[in-house]
């Protein structure tokens, strides 16, 4: 069943095409990763898919029109991270996570047990109990980005997006929140889509690729056939190879020795 | 989740502290005896004391004051110090929200041409003749309150007829283009009639001393009822400190907030001048050092502001009116004196960050 369903959208800042013609589904409970170049056009797709951005073209969640929902429904159905989600200074990781509730929240009102109870389970399962009272301002990057999870999870819907999740992170800590993200949708049944740089790292957690280029869909499909190093090398405008080591996929870059 | 029950009990750190607020109810109980006892007719204070208990419900003590001094009391030092706490706790709490809205420091209640509406429209008043009021009614507030309102109303529509909605600064900046314009029309009408200058000037500089059951009778309705909107959308302000975008992929219309949180501050700011003319800084030093002492969050914030707001201005009011007695200082001239060495203090001694 098709969760999340992108037909013909286009996308123009002024007179530059960002987003041309794209159509892509997403099904029930996949991991979708966006890949291609700087500029490409990723973000803009996830944040058209989240919602946040009009356009031509429609995407439809759920089989409704998302132009049709209001935010507060939007919000029951997607939860979005941006790549650089905003850190109030002063503010407490609970308090920041509970920000997640709001599309649980009326307007004018405050949260409920129940909303504390989902705060705690959600704290709970990233290990962020101890955090609770630090404030933003005083966590490492890899704690901050539990943190930006955390929020998106309490948000406790079906899709989540997240816009290049691992890409301010070291090597343990990228293996880390995929590992995390990958427990969490098992265990929760989520769909996830999200932005990437690091090819390897798509092609070892996605289901699917779409890869971008110039605002168009350049391939879609399984790791193994868009990660295909001449296609890559060409869009990139790369050297690459494309290797499997103890059955995972690894995309390498190479140095030209004719330099 | 059975061992779930004690960190349910304390669910945010993002949560009012007993002291602090035992600490403001504190102060606001000080500056309001201490006012209600302190005047130019030297009334014995235990007697103030006695007679205060003696309004207390199924209590009767028998204070032993004049009939005078008891409508001194009652006519003059109390109504004096309601108008004091419900202005310093709505100019307070209106400051508090639009620094939220705005996400900027610098934003105080006057911002979007509150002030400089209502000063043309109490202008406008005094200079008409009005002044002395259309049989018992007076119309400078009520001018000064039309002034206000429309001036906001004004900016919020320039601001957004010039793109608002994708960013508030358009919003800001509209309404430093109205606050200007009405204030060149105030100054010329001033200017044209210098025979008021000196009333009109007094006004500018803000006063509590014409304070009758009258003005607080004016003010109140507007100032709970917009202080009560925006005390309930202090959750929400927390979640536009993420900025548009984040907070409407958490299910929030943005502009629909800023709408609501302004019209409320405005709707307070505006009844507020009405009634005391312009009072400076406490729109801006009260919220900032509630949040250097108690923390950055909105929670905490605007029922903080509304707190030590009001027992500001009292105390404030107490010192304009007793440094120089009989006479009085403008208590807009004593907001600044002495709020900006307190914030000074406040901020040297303070290790939380601003917001």
């Amino acid at each position: 069943m098709n969760h999340c369903c992108v037909q013909n959208v286009r996308v123009c800042a002024g007179r530059q095409v960002i987003l041309d013609d794209v159509s892509l589904s997403v099904s029930q409970g996949e991991w979708l990763s966006i890949v291609g170049p700087n500029g490409a056009g990723k973000s803009t797709l996830l944040s058209v898919m989240a919602g946040l951005k009009s356009t031509s073209g429609s995407v439809r969640v759920a089989d409704i029109d998302i132009a049709d929902m209001t935010p507060r429904q939007r919000a029951h159905h997607m939860a979005y991270l941006p790549q650089h989600p905003e850190v109030p200074p002063g503010m407490s990781v609970g308090g920041y996570v509970l920000i997640g509730r709001n599309p649980h929240i009326p307007l004018l009102g405050s949260e409920g047990q129940r909303d504390i109870e989902i705060l705690n389970e959600v704290l709970e399962q990233l290990s962020l109990e101890d955090f609770r009272d630090r404030t933003l301002d005083s966590l490492s990057g890899g704690e901050l980005q539990r943190c930006h999870l955390a929020r998106v999870l309490a948000q406790d819907t079906p899709i989540i997006f997240l816009d290049e999740p691992t890409t301010a992170l070291d090597l343990g800590h990228q293996q880390q929140t995929l590992d995390l993200i990958c427990r969490i949708r098992s265990q929760r049944e989520l769909t996830v889509v999200m932005t990437m740089h690091d090819l390897s790292l798509a092609g070892q957690y996605s289901d699917r690729i779409v890869l971008l280029s110039q605002g168009e869909v350049a391939s879609e499909g399984s790791p193994e056939d868009v990660l295909n190093p001449d296609r890559l090398s060409a869009l990139y405008g790369a050297r690459i190879k494309v290797m499997e080591v103890d059955s995972d996929i690894v995309v390498i870059p190479t140095r030209s020795r004719e330099l | 989740m059975g061992e779930a029950g004690p960190s349910s009990a304390s669910p945010l750190a993002e949560k009012l502290q007993v002291s602090v607020v035992l600490t403001g109810v504190f102060a606001c109980l000080l500056a309001m005896g201490t006012s209600l006892a302190i005047g130019p007719a030297s009334i014995n204070k235990i007697a103030v004391f006695k007679e205060l208990i003696d309004r207390l419900p199924f209590i009767a003590v028998d204070s032993g004051l004049s009939p005078i001094h008891k409508s001194v009391i009652w006519e003059v030092r109390f109504p004096r110090i309601l108008l004091g706490g419900l202005v310093g706790s709505t100019l307070a709490v209106s400051g508090a929200s639009y620094q939220a809205v705005f996400r900027n420091p610098l934003a105080d209640p006057y911002l979007l041409g509150a002030a400089a509406g209502a000063g043309l429209g109490a202008t406008v008043a005094i200079v008409s003749g009005f002044g002395d009021g259309i049989g018992a009614f007076d119309m400078v507030p009520v001018l000064a309150f039309l002034g206000a309102m429309s001036a906001v109303v004004m900016t919020y529509f320039l601001g957004y007829s010039s793109g608002a909605r994708r960013s508030p600064s358009a919003l800001l900046l509209a309404g430093v283009a109205v606050a200007a314009f009405l204030t060149a029309i105030q100054t010329f009408i001033q200017q044209q009639n210098v025979d008021s200058i000196r009333q009109v000037y007094s006004w500018i500089l803000g006063r509590l001393n014409t304070a009758s059951w009258t003005e607080v009778k004016l003010l109140a309705p507007y100032a709970l009822v917009a202080t009560l909107v925006m005390l309930l959308s202090r959750r929400t302000l927390d979640v536009m400190r993420l900025g548009d975008t984040e907070a409407s992929s958490v299910g929030l219309r943005p502009q629909v907030v800023r709408f609501l949180v302004i019209a409320a501050a405005s709707l307070g700011t505006a009844a507020s001048v009405s009634v005391s003319g312009l009072i400076a800084f406490v729109g801006i030093i009260v919220p900032h050092a509630v949040r250097l002492i108690a923390g950055t969050s909105n929670r905490i914030v605007l029922p903080l502001s509304v707190l030590y707001g009001a027992a500001f201005l009292v105390f404030v009011d107490l010192l304009g009116r007793s440094l120089v007695s009989p006479a009085e200082i403008p208590i807009g001239v004593i907001t600044a004196f002495c709020g900006a060495p307190f914030f000074v203090v406040v901020l040297r001694t303070s290790r939380k960050a601003l917001a």
